[in-house]
């Protein structure tokens, strides 16, 4: 069937309120009685807490309260927030408390919230708040923390090191000793921030009455969030609604679930009146969750012809000083090595740190990156000694599509072996190449140079399993007025959820998409759900749309059928009404079928009726989704002020069958410019003792408009197997493999000078360092 | 501290108001006008989600007091499609892409609408460049740039609504 | 990141608005606000009075008198750039402020309030100082002129009494056919400068020297004029090799270090921009290179 919504470049249901100023994020509702709140923070990276004065603050005009741990009901005032991704590699499965009891171990840490007439004046009272500190030594880099005479970042734990383990399959002994040649590199990549342009919000507010407790956050996952609230609580489930309202972007750090979102409600609970926190930007620099922050040592064997044998190293993650998702980063980062290579052995051990930093949980790419950077860069050192082209060393190492299923060898870190379903990255790869006009790129390069301009071209590859479990749910429903409710677990912070998943009902269900009531992200609208984080949406609520929308099109059809007294395949749905293709054509609107399917009181429904025309389906994935891309970027160096400039960037993307490829380009551009942030800008700077050095948008650089080009984007769709939609996640692969494209570019285009980078971001002095060294500047600069 | 009596005129309409001296102007049109388009993204003058023009200019409102603003004309995102439909601009971000979450958008609808009104032909280059003061997270800018273009030549054509 | 609490004052006249400075404590003067309101939302300042100037009619406008262009300490950035006598007069300065951050500050930033701040690495006061500009400094004890070389003192420190503000802003203008240069290099559009030069020559016959300024800025704690580049310029004729000879003087600067970039790294930069600013002006001078 011809689809009319999936697959079209249908414009956004969001929009136009968004763009009239009608958004509704947190900070813009507004209840009756409402408290501002405002929270005192650590100083001091490691410390003990010996005393705290809030006797002045009390005293300040406009304040209500101000809470400490010990104020906080029970459970909450001792118990370590949830952890949701347990493993039983984590020696010290270590989270917060809501507000630190007897130590803290990061600047920013929350120990005190004071709630006041408004943030002007509750910011006023906690300046006045003094606190006692035994500053003890703090943990700044994961390098040093592992030696065990370095100092604790937890005082009361043996060790920094909370994680330790190995990725292997293969011989990888034999695959070494058989090399023909052996290459390493050492290679980092530092800390960087989701830093959505809305910072966290929280809002909560208790009716007394119905003994419910609602809670607005800026959280990409709101059930998952209401679930870990209930336990800090200790209330029943129902009794919390939680609702993820308009999110100004999420990019994975707004998934976990902060002690700003349990002690905000504590508050409200506590004061009998609704309280909100809106964070501000030096509060986001200092608590939201960072990542990246890994320090790689690998190996490569390869035969005569750069046939990867086998690759074998060590990873070190920092952690932070908590590990509130786990070791879920390091562990996505050691298995996504091989990528899209025949890779016949492979031995990885991760080790992972707690240092006196905020904690890293995934960022866009979630420790993908790295590894993409960490095994492209292999390549292009396999290439460069073997002097083969850098796209002949990839071709000759992809796995091909005939392999597909491909098992890699390792276990995913959604509990299922690691098995790519489908994908063709030679194709891929080449539709970027081609895109990029790689074949005639030295003639460029050549005829640049002659004119003083230098420029290069890089080409990074990622296979990223995407589509996570454990399920997502979507509920459709006809109501009596003709209009079709969706509800899903699914939230948006500019993904396009609601649009995505319009289409999809649209074309199943046979309404307009305008009429469509969509409730996304409020735990009230659906029993169950998860969130978003690991590009996982479009696949599962994708598909629970998909199969939530076919039943439900099943049952119009029947109801239809009996109520015209036609054929089930003499029924049409066409735009909201049931149409029977025979006779005169007698149509029903599905309002009036949603009606008889309520039945009439006290009268029994027809056999083979069921009540109303709903269904609800939890699609829960088998494995993860692979998808795949290539990326390549050309830049102009600047070789005596080091400033790179990206000239062009084209990218190749699967993600399996397209729903809007608006929305799909439009994720894969700003997963660019994110990655093209880690490649150059974006680096969250710490000194030795765990003190953060770039807390304002001044020191932690964006990308700007200047700094982005519009990418080229080819679509290669190969079908996922695995589920309804055939589709494939979509939002972090636009940043996965950026910063391996560029800094091999960069690499290209100083290839004159032979230097070589092995780190992100990478800054204009590094380069110039690098030029000096190698001798750049001794004719330049004759004095 | 005194409060200090104040009038300010917002999308056309005067509004008397007597507010402390600390209060910014973004929280001025936020939380006493309730005109939550314009947005706080870092209130440290780099991210530009609160921009608004004033007196015609566009200028960040997280680095103004309300009380800077006596007796000046302020337009903000709401000021933009005062008869509810979307103007060029606004229809032209919906057709290219050019938002997302949305948050950073009404900061750039208002420096493009100062950009276009001064320059109704600005090459690629020219749109980029306006739009330093004002950062994106999630769009990569694409869209909005291509919309920039769009709503130009629109207007330039005289093709829009 | 609210501000702590201040009261406002907001005079219309010069006078006023001093005395304000003098009497008030712990005041500060409100000029565009780029700089001043983004520390106090951090708290990093914390004020109890904020003079605005923006209604002091006296300390606007755009004159050219007696061969120097005499601007108004509370003329808008944006102002200036779109100004045709700042075009005409003072092209350096025209071309420094289309690098001085962003549309919106520029709307609202003011020159006397980015020379009062005296950022290291902010592209006013070094065109002020290439220009060798006099600023006229206003308190109750009336007007006083100050060369800019003696203005700024220290890292953001400048010669300003705590009772005093600019008023107004002299350059001299330099010979009609005279050529300027302006590069910096920042991390991005519109950033700070890691480092900047500010070159203006005025070349006679035969290419040779007459004049020669060179200021860098972004290098150290103020901005800097480069004598021994200068001095090597002088009464030669300008080539290749004699603004990469001047250029090297550059690396003999005291610079800074911080988390934006090391010292030694921005020595280099003012070597590299020093050189092409030198090369810009002889070609807008006339001179081929």
């Amino acid at each position: 069937m011809g689809a009319k919504h999936f697959g079209a470049r249908v414009k956004r249901l969001e929009d136009p309120a968004l763009l009239a100023g009608r958004g509704r994020f947190v900070d813009d509702i507004k209840l009756p009685g409402m408290l501002h709140a405002c929270f005192v923070r650590s100083p001091h990276a490691h410390a003990l807490l010996r005393g705290i004065d809030i006797g002045p603050a009390l005293a300040m005009a406009g304040v209500h309260a101000v809470f400490t741990a010990a104020d906080l009901p029970a459970p909450m005032d001792r118990m370590p927030i949830p952890m949701l991704t347990p493993n039983p590699a984590i020696a010290a499965p270590r989270t917060q408390t809501v507000l630190a009891r007897e130590e803290v171990n990061y600047v920013g840490q929350a120990i005190a919230v004071v709630v006041a007439e408004s943030r002007y004046l509750a910011e006023d009272a906690a300046a006045a708040i003094v606190v006692e500190y035994d500053v003890l030594t703090a943990v700044g880099d994961c390098r040093a923390g592992i030696a065990d005479s370095a100092p604790r970042a937890h005082s009361d734990l043996a060790s920094n090191v909370i994680a330790r383990f190995p990725s292997a399959y293969g011989d990888i002994d034999a695959a070494f000793a058989s090399a023909t040649h052996v290459f390493e590199e050492v290679l980092w990549q530092h800390r960087g921030g989701g830093m959505a342009i809305e910072t966290r919000a929280v809002l909560a507010s208790h009716d007394a009455a119905a003994d419910l407790l609602t809670v607005w956050s800026g959280t990409q996952t709101p059930h998952l969030g209401r679930g870990t609230l209930a336990d800090l609580l200790d209330r029943n489930i129902e009794s919390i609604r939680m609702i993820a309202p308009d999110v100004g972007g999420g990019f994975g750090p707004k998934a976990i679930f902060y002690p700003e979102e349990a002690a905000i409600p504590a508050a409200a609970l506590k004061l009998g009146r609704p309280v909100k926190w809106i964070e501000d930007r030096r509060e986001h620099f200092l608590c939201a969750t960072q990542e990246r922050d890994q320090y790689w040592d690998m190996a490569i064997a390869v035969d005569g012809a750069g046939k990867i044998l086998g690759l074998r190293g060590r990873m070190l993650h920092d952690s932070g000083a908590f590990v509130p998702w786990g070791v879920i980063m390091p562990y996505i980062a050691a298995v996504t090595v091989p990528g899209p290579y025949v890779v016949p052995a492979y031995a990885l051990e991760t080790i992972v740190v707690l240092t006196n930093k905020v904690p890293t949980t995934p960022v866009r790419g979630a420790g993908r990156p790295q590894a993409v950077f960490a095994m492209e860069r292999l390549l292009d050192r396999v290439a460069r000694e073997l002097a083969l082209d850098r796209a002949e060393v990839r071709r000759r190492n992809f796995i091909k599509p005939e392999q597909m299923p491909y098992p890699v060898g390792l276990l995913f870190r959604d509990g299922k072996p690691l098995v790519y379903d489908s994908g063709d990255y030679p194709r891929g790869q080449q539709a970027a190449l081609e895109l990029a006009g790689y074949d005639s790129f030295r003639e460029r390069q050549r005829a640049a140079r002659d004119r003083g301009r230098l420029i290069g071209v890089g080409i990074g590859n990622y296979v990223e399993g995407t589509g996570l479990g454990p399920f997502e749910g979507v509920t459709v429903r006809v109501l009596p007025n003709g209009k079709v409710a969706v509800a899903t677990g699914a939230t948006s912070q500019g993904q396009g959820t609601r649009t995505t998943l319009s289409q999809i009902v649209a074309e199943q269900v046979g309404c307009r998409i305008e009429d469509i009531v969509m409730t996304v992200g409020d735990t009230a609208a659906i029993a169950q759900g998860v969130g978003a984080f690991a590009s996982r949406q479009a696949v599962n609520a994708g598909c629970s749309a998909q199969i939530a929308g076919e039943a439900v099109r099943k049952q119009i059809v029947a109801l239809a059928a009996r109520t015209l007294g036609v054929d089930e395949s003499a029924i049409d749905l066409e735009d909201g009404n049931a149409v029977a293709t025979t006779g005169n054509k007698p149509t029903v609107p599905f309002g009036e079928l949603a009606r008889l399917a309520q039945g009439i009181p006290g009268v029994s429904l027809p056999a083979g009726q069921a009540a109303g025309l709903a269904h609800t389906a939890y699609y829960t994935p088998p494995q993860a989704a692979y998808c795949s891309g290539t990326h390549v970027a050309e830049v102009e160096v600047d070789h005596l002020t080091g400033g790179v400039k990206i000239l062009n960037y084209a990218v190749a993307h699967d993600s399996g069958r397209v729903i809007n490829p608006l929305i799909v380009d439009g994720q894969v551009q700003g997963g660019v410019a994110h990655g093209i942030g880690n490649a150059l800008l974006e680096w969250m700077q710490y000194d030795d003792n765990a003190q953060p050095l770039t807390t304002t948008f001044a020191d932690y650089l964006l990308p700007m408009a200047t700094d982005v080009p519009t990418c080229a984007i080819a679509h290669v769709e190969t079908i996922n197997p695995l589920n309804p939609l055939g589709v494939k996640g979509a939002g972090e692969g636009g940043t996965i493999p950026a910063a391996a494209a560029i800094i091999a570019a960069i690499e290209d285009a100083l290839s004159p000078f032979d230097v070589h980078f092995a780190e992100t971001p990478l800054m204009p002095e590094r380069i110039v360092a690098a030029l000096r060294a190698a001798g750049a500047y001794e004719e330049t600069f004759a004095a | 501290m005194a409060k200090q009596a104040t009038r300010i005129t917002v999308n056309g309409k005067s509004h008397a108001r007597v507010v402390e001296a600390r209060l910014t102007l973004a929280d001025f049109l936020r939380h006493e006008l309730g005109l939550t388009g314009t947005h706080l993204g870092c209130e440290h003058g780099v991210c530009g989600a609160c921009t608004v023009l004033l007196d015609g200019r566009s200028a960040r409102s997280c680095l103004m007091f309300a009380v800077q603003a006596n007796g000046c004309e302020i337009t903000t995102v709401e000021g933009l499609s005062p008869n509810g439909e979307l103007s060029v601009l606004q229809q032209a971000f919906m057709d290219n892409h050019g938002l997302q979450c949305g948050f950073c958008t009404p900061g750039m609808l208002i420096t493009l609408t100062e950009l276009l009104r001064e320059n109704a032909d600005p090459s690629e280059q020219d749109v980029r460049e306006a739009l330093t003061g004002n950062l994106c997270r999630c769009t990569g800018y694409a869209g909005i740039v291509k919309a920039a273009l769009d709503a130009a030549r629109q207007t330039r054509d005289g093709s829009g609504a | 990141m609210k501000p702590a609490p201040f009261d406002y004052h907001a005079p219309r006249q010069l006078k006023d608005a001093a005395e304000l400075l003098a009497s008030l404590p712990n005041a500060r003067i409100l000029a565009g606000g780029q700089s001043l309101v983004p520390m106090m939302n951090f708290r990093y300042v914390i004020a109890d009075h904020l003079i605005d100037l923006g209604h002091v009619e006296d300390l606007r406008g755009i004159a050219v008198i007696d061969g120097h262009l005499r601007m108004g300490a509370m003329m808008r950035q944006h102002e200036l750039e779109s100004s045709p006598e700042v075009a005409r007069h003072c092209p350096l300065l025209a071309e420094a402020l289309r690098h001085v951050g962003h549309r919106q500050t520029r709307n609202r930033g003011t020159i006397g309030g980015s020379l009062a701040h005296a950022d290291p690495a902010a592209e006013l006061p070094a065109v002020c100082l290439a220009s060798d500009a006099v600023l006229h400094l206003a308190s109750v004890r009336g007007l006083r002129a100050v060369a800019f070389r003696d203005f700024p003192v220290g890292y953001m420190a400048t010669a300003l009494a705590p009772d005093e503000m600019i008023a107004a802003v002299e350059l001299p203008i330099w010979r009609l056919g005279h050529g300027h240069g302006f590069h910096e290099f920042a991390r991005r559009h519109g950033d700070f400068a890691l480092a900047g030069a500010a070159a203006l020559l005025d070349i006679g016959a035969g290419g040779v020297v007459r004049r020669a300024a060179l200021a860098l800025f972004g290098v150290a704690e103020r901005p800097v004029r480069v004598d021994a580049a200068e001095a090597a310029l002088l009464g030669k004729a300008i080539d290749r090799a004699a603004i990469r000879s001047a250029a090297a003087a550059a690396w003999l600067i005291e610079p800074i270090s911080d988390i934006h970039a090391g010292g030694d790294y921005r020595r280099h930069l003012a070597q590299v921009l020093s050189a092409r600013a030198l090369g810009d002006a002889a070609r807008r001078a006339g001179v081929e290179i």
